[in-house]
């Protein structure tokens, strides 16, 4: 199970609670995560990452286990507690210059 | 002048029984206005989506209780939302509130805007002029404005930022760029404005279902034959002094265009600076700038029963945006342009610095026709009487950034 903790205009675009599970098969990565969020909350598609590149939104971070995640590749494996679903995936809205 | 006892009574019954309803799109949030025909006593309802920036905010033609919004942030992107019962209820076309996830690829699609570079109907993605001169890619960013079909509900058009045209057929679900325009051959040579390189005006036309008009910043005005396969500039006669060749065939900044419908090909523009009046659907302009105190602004609109009645706010200069002298004037020619005379009935006369957005004002089709325009205070002003007098129906919205109006049985 992940946990993944997303920013409020996101909750209120998928109409979810601030922390928000998941099930995901095979590696879990960043890219597996944002594919199975996506697909319980179609609404977010485009939000995250661009629909056609699926890059990452410039003023969106991932961070989990006090770590800045938000330039790792897509396939890169994301760190085994939130894997495990110990520790949440905080996907941040940047906050430019204060 | 008088009234006739018959006039008075006509002109309160239909006070009376109408509605209007404004649409008020502002950086945090969309608000719904409604009032009767007197258009005195308000009810506010919003913020819808608040915290987002809501661009434009506008209702069909044919069903007013389907509206169309354009919900934008640039942290989370483009996102279209419709409400089927006059802006009481929203949902993301194709993700009606409460609907259970399914299995497989999510069926919303509302928010994916792509432009055609297919072999089939689109065109190559170029790039277009970037501030400092050089090449830019062409990038989707957010849907500027929205326009519903005349004759099907289920039919809008978005003018987006990287400047282009789309169209959805199915109630704002599923969206397809017209490529023809951004695909014109011109594109290298359009550049952004200070607000981006958006296509900000839609005029369709009610008498030929093929002929559509847009405007872009900064690139100029367009026009379709074709129902939108094939486009044309249509921008002679406009000059623009910051661009190397004045009177180039594109790269002039057009802040907005506006047309009575009762007389299609009868166009307003609010250029940069200049305003402009075309009289043969665009083809030629002349500048109708006449004796206003300043011909920089962004807002124009026409009066909706009187076709030579215009109005204009204008704004200090390209560098400051705001009203010149900190007085909020509306400017109205009732000669098609040249002669303006200043309303400022009811409208801050001293230390006012506000500014009015290009898709800010809008024009009720009651006999005695209302107008309304938002600020960038907040302000949105209502005149029920033609200009002639203003009252706020709200003062402490946040920046307004559109006002579309409907009239309602």
């Amino acid at each position: 199970m992940i946990r993944i903790v997303l920013p409020q205009h996101l909750r209120t675009l998928a109409h979810a609670e601030q922390e928000v599970t998941l099930e995901v098969d095979g590696p879990v990565t960043q890219g597996s995560v944002l594919d199975a969020l996506e697909a319980r909350y179609p609404m977010l598609r485009g939000t995250i990452r661009d629909q056609v590149t699926q890059q990452r939104r410039p003023f969106l971070r991932f961070f989990a286990c006090e770590e800045d995640l938000s330039h790792e590749p897509p396939d890169a494996p994301l760190p085994q507690a939130v894997a495990s679903g110990k520790e949440v995936l905080l996907i941040i809205g940047a906050i430019a210059g204060g | 002048m008088e009234l006739p006892d018959t006039d008075r009574k006509a002109d309160a019954r239909e006070e009376a029984m109408s509605k209007v309803r404004v649409l008020a799109g502002t950086r945090k949030g969309a608000f719904v206005l409604t009032a009767d025909g007197k258009r005195d006593q308000w009810e506010v309802s919003g913020p819808h989506f608040a915290g987002w920036e809501m661009y434009h905010v506008k209702g069909s033609p044919v069903d007013p209780d389907r509206l169309y919004a354009s919900q934008s942030s640039g942290w989370f992107g483009q996102i279209i939302q419709r409400s089927d019962d006059g802006g009481k209820t929203w949902h993301q076309p194709g993700t009606p509130p409460g609907e259970p996830p399914v299995p497989g690829p999510p069926k919303a699609a509302s928010n994916k805007f792509v432009y055609d570079a297919s072999d089939e109907t689109g065109k190559p993605l170029t790039t277009h002029q970037w501030y400092d001169g050089t090449q830019h890619p062409w990038e989707f960013k957010r849907v500027w404005h929205l326009e519903p079909s005349l004759t099907d509900p289920d039919t809008v058009y978005a003018g987006v930022e990287d400047a282009a045209i789309f169209r959805s057929s199915d109630g704002g679900e599923n969206w397809k760029e017209l490529s023809g325009l951004r695909g014109h051959g011109t594109g290298p040579k359009w550049q952004p404005g200070a607000g981006g390189m958006c296509l900000h005006t839609i005029i369709l036309d009610p008498s030929n279902p093929q002929r559509i008009w847009i405007a872009i910043s900064a690139a100029g005005a367009f026009r379709t034959d074709d129902a939108g396969k094939s486009w044309k500039p249509i921008n002679r006669g406009l000059y623009s002094k910051y661009i190397p060749k004045p009177t180039a065939e594109v790269g002039h900044c057009v802040h907005h265009v506006a047309m009575n419908p009762t007389r299609p090909g009868v166009l307003f523009m609010q250029k940069h600076w200049d305003v402009m009046r075309s009289d043969d659907a665009g083809d030629s302009w002349q500048k109708i700038s006449g004796n206003l105190p300043t011909d920089f602004g962004f807002v124009i609109d026409v009066h909706a029963h009187e076709p030579e009645t215009v109005y204009v706010v204008p704004i200090k200069s390209d560098a400051e945006h705001f009203v010149p002298d900190g007085k909020l004037r509306v400017f109205r020619s009732r000669t098609g342009g040249n002669e303006w005379e200043a309303l400022t009935k009811g409208l801050p006369q001293k230390d006012c610095y506000v500014n009015v957005l290009r898709d800010a004002m809008a024009v009720d089709s009651l006999d005695k026709c209302g107008i309304y325009f938002g600020t960038s205070g907040g302000q949105v002003y209502a005149s029920a009487d033609a200009g002639d007098s203003w009252n706020p129906i709200v003062r402490d919205l946040p920046a307004v950034l559109s006002v579309e109006v409907q009239t309602l049985p």
